[in-house]
């Protein structure tokens, strides 16, 4: 008797989110199957990777990932391009770093300016975001959501502590919207809850449960991961059925395993490969976990993934 | 859980004489609150409705779809006005809930309507014989019902058994027998038998501040106990309903849950 074997089926189904416009838009979710499992129902869209570029120089970012960009991390337009064109990037993610109050206070007006050239720059979409500072955030957001008016971006991050300001400018210049909270289920139900009260439409949230690195909470962010997924696929609930972002370079390339030389630590092995597998792992763990948008920084772990990505999806056997 | 909206009733003053002058406003009304509160089918009790009972069927289905995308519950002993409604119930929003069939004879061609017009269909357990005594009763009386489903062509998972809820004030013991009722009913197939309940009558008789009180406890042990549907007034139940659902772990929690 040949092997049938047993198939998962799930009433609910993650929202399909375009982001970006014209030929380079990328859609992401539209599942209604774990990840990777397209063989069990629907899974229209594939997981997209977004190359990390700064508004600044990344001075605070380990050699292994700095020397890649020296050429042209000195300016966010050349960079972005380059990722986009020799990289072949989805798309952008554009952290205005430079805002915060302790790297520079760079003003919203100028960082909206940013915004708008990197955008006049590149086709692929963009996703733009704060510095992780709350409060400045509201300030910048809002002026980098006005630049970005009807570019059908992405931005964030909205938190619990600003999410009205945030979310009511993503609303009225027609973006797509991260909300993130700290690492708990039920808080990241509750801010897709407020959200949605205030009128902006689920079906243009993404949702960051906040991520983490391989051997520095992964698995707390993999299960909170995990436990979304099954809410919106099993238990249908429309509230957690935004598609996932991992925002994975930021934590990884400051854990001592990406930093750490050869020479002090011999047993490690040598630094440059290991920082590009613990890049390269940690985000292919949350595609499993249920990611459909990462933000990476290295090129050699973002082909790894990508490589990932194909064969998890069958298209290479 | 499904809330089927119990207040379109022939016994309330306000439907019965909107009932009568076909003056769709009220019904239209109280629906679209069952509607807005969580309900997602709507009762129609038109009662024995001997007289003109096909018509006003009709009138009620059309009234209420009207208002709101739901399916109908027709509720009524008079077999030709469930028929006149079936003909006319929109299913676009879901099939229609015939209430009801039971081990009654001459309640068996109500199942014939479910099987000719692909409805669901309530089949409560009593028989010719009066009120069944216990749980145990109960259960055979659904065997029989559920033989009687099959043998006319009516899927068992159309089958909602409804173990007939009494009067807490004349009949305490019932309440804890159709407790049981509702555990032994799910045994009897598999996937599970569908099970309803007309909530309200546990508080029929009772003080009226009583009555909310009596109806929310009772369901709340109804639905740790496997119920799958009640009828019952959407805008009492909610929050019960939300609340044992996060309890049960059915829907994860927020803050906001009573507000989804």
């Amino acid at each position: 008797m040949p092997f049938t074997p047993p198939k998962d089926s799930f009433s609910g189904k993650i929202f399909e989110v375009g982001i970006g416009r014209g030929e380079k838009a990328v859609t992401i979710g539209g599942e209604n199957v774990m990840p990777f499992h397209g063989f069990e129902g629907s899974a229209p869209g594939k997981p997209a990777v977004a190359f990390e570029v700064q508004d600044i120089p990344p001075d605070d970012w380990p050699d292994t990932v700095k020397e890649v960009f020296k050429d042209v991390s000195g300016d966010p337009v050349t960079w972005a391009s380059y990722c986009q064109d020799s990289l072949g990037a989805d798309a952008i993610a554009l952290r205005l770093a430079g805002t915060h109050p302790d790297r520079g206070d760079i003003s919203a007006e100028q960082a909206a300016e940013t915004v708008k050239k990197v955008l006049d720059a590149v086709k692929v979409p963009l996703i733009i975001l704060g510095s992780n500072h709350a409060e400045k955030d509201t300030a910048v957001l809002v002026r980098a959501a006005e630049a970005a008016k009807g570019t059908n971006s992405v931005i964030g991050k909205a938190q619990e502590a600003n999410y009205k300001t945030i979310a009511a400018a993503a609303m009225a210049n027609g973006l797509k919207l991260i909300a993130m909270s700290e690492l708990d289920i039920n808080l990241s139900k509750q801010l897709n809850i407020l959200i949605t009260q205030m009128g902006f439409d689920k079906e243009k949230l993404i949702t960051d449960p906040m991520c983490s690195a391989l051997s520095y909470g992964l698995e707390y962010t993999y299960s909170v991961m995990e436990r979304i997924k099954q809410a919106a696929l099993a238990q249908n609930d429309a509230v957690l059925q935004p598609p996932m972002l991992a925002d994975v370079g930021m934590y990884v390339w400051k854990v001592k395993e990406t930093q750490a030389a050869e020479a002090d630590l011999p047993e490690w092995g040598e630094l440059a490969g290991r920082g590009i597998a613990w890049e390269a792992v940690t985000a292919s763990s949350f595609l499993i976990s249920g990611a459909e948008l990462l933000i990476m920084r290295h090129p050699a772990a973002v082909s790894a993934v990508k490589k990932f990505i194909a064969e998890f999806s069958m298209e290479v056997r | 859980m499904l809330i089927i909206g119990e207040k379109l009733s022939i016994i309330a003053k306000r439907v019965r004489e909107a009932m009568l002058k076909r003056d769709k406003g009220p019904i239209q009304e109280i629906a679209k609150a069952q509607w807005d509160a969580g309900a997602r089918m709507i009762d129609a009790n038109i009662g024995p409705a001997e007289d003109g009972g096909e018509e006003l069927m009709q009138w009620m289905v059309r009234a209420i779809q009207e208002a709101v995308p739901s399916p109908v519950c027709l509720d009524t002993t008079n077999a030709k006005a469930i028929e006149a409604g079936l003909q006319v119930h929109d299913n676009q929003w879901g099939r229609p809930l015939i209430n009801s069939t039971s081990n009654d004879p001459e309640r068996f061609p109500i199942l014939e309507l479910a099987a000719k017009y692909n409805s669901q269909i309530i089949g409560l357990t009593v028989g010719k014989g009066g009120l069944p005594a216990d749980a145990e009763e109960r259960c055979a009386i659904a065997a029989e019902i559920m033989a009687r489903a099959m043998e006319y062509g009516v899927p068992l998972e159309d089958l909602y058994l409804d173990p007939l809820v009494l009067q807490i004030a004349t009949s305490q013991d019932h309440a804890l027998h159709v407790i049981k009722a509702i555990r032994m009913f799910q045994e009897l197939n598999d996937p599970p038998m569908k099970t309803v309940v007309g909530l309200s009558n546990i508080s029929n008789g009772c003080p009226r501040h009583v009555r909310p009180i009596i109806n929310k406890h009772y369901f709340a042990l109804l639905m740790y106990n496997g119920l799958t549907s009640a009828i019952a007034d959407a805008a009492e139940m909610g929050e019960v309903a939300k609340t044992i659902d996060i309890i049960t772990g059915k829907t994860l929690y927020a803050h906001s849950y009573l507000e989804m």
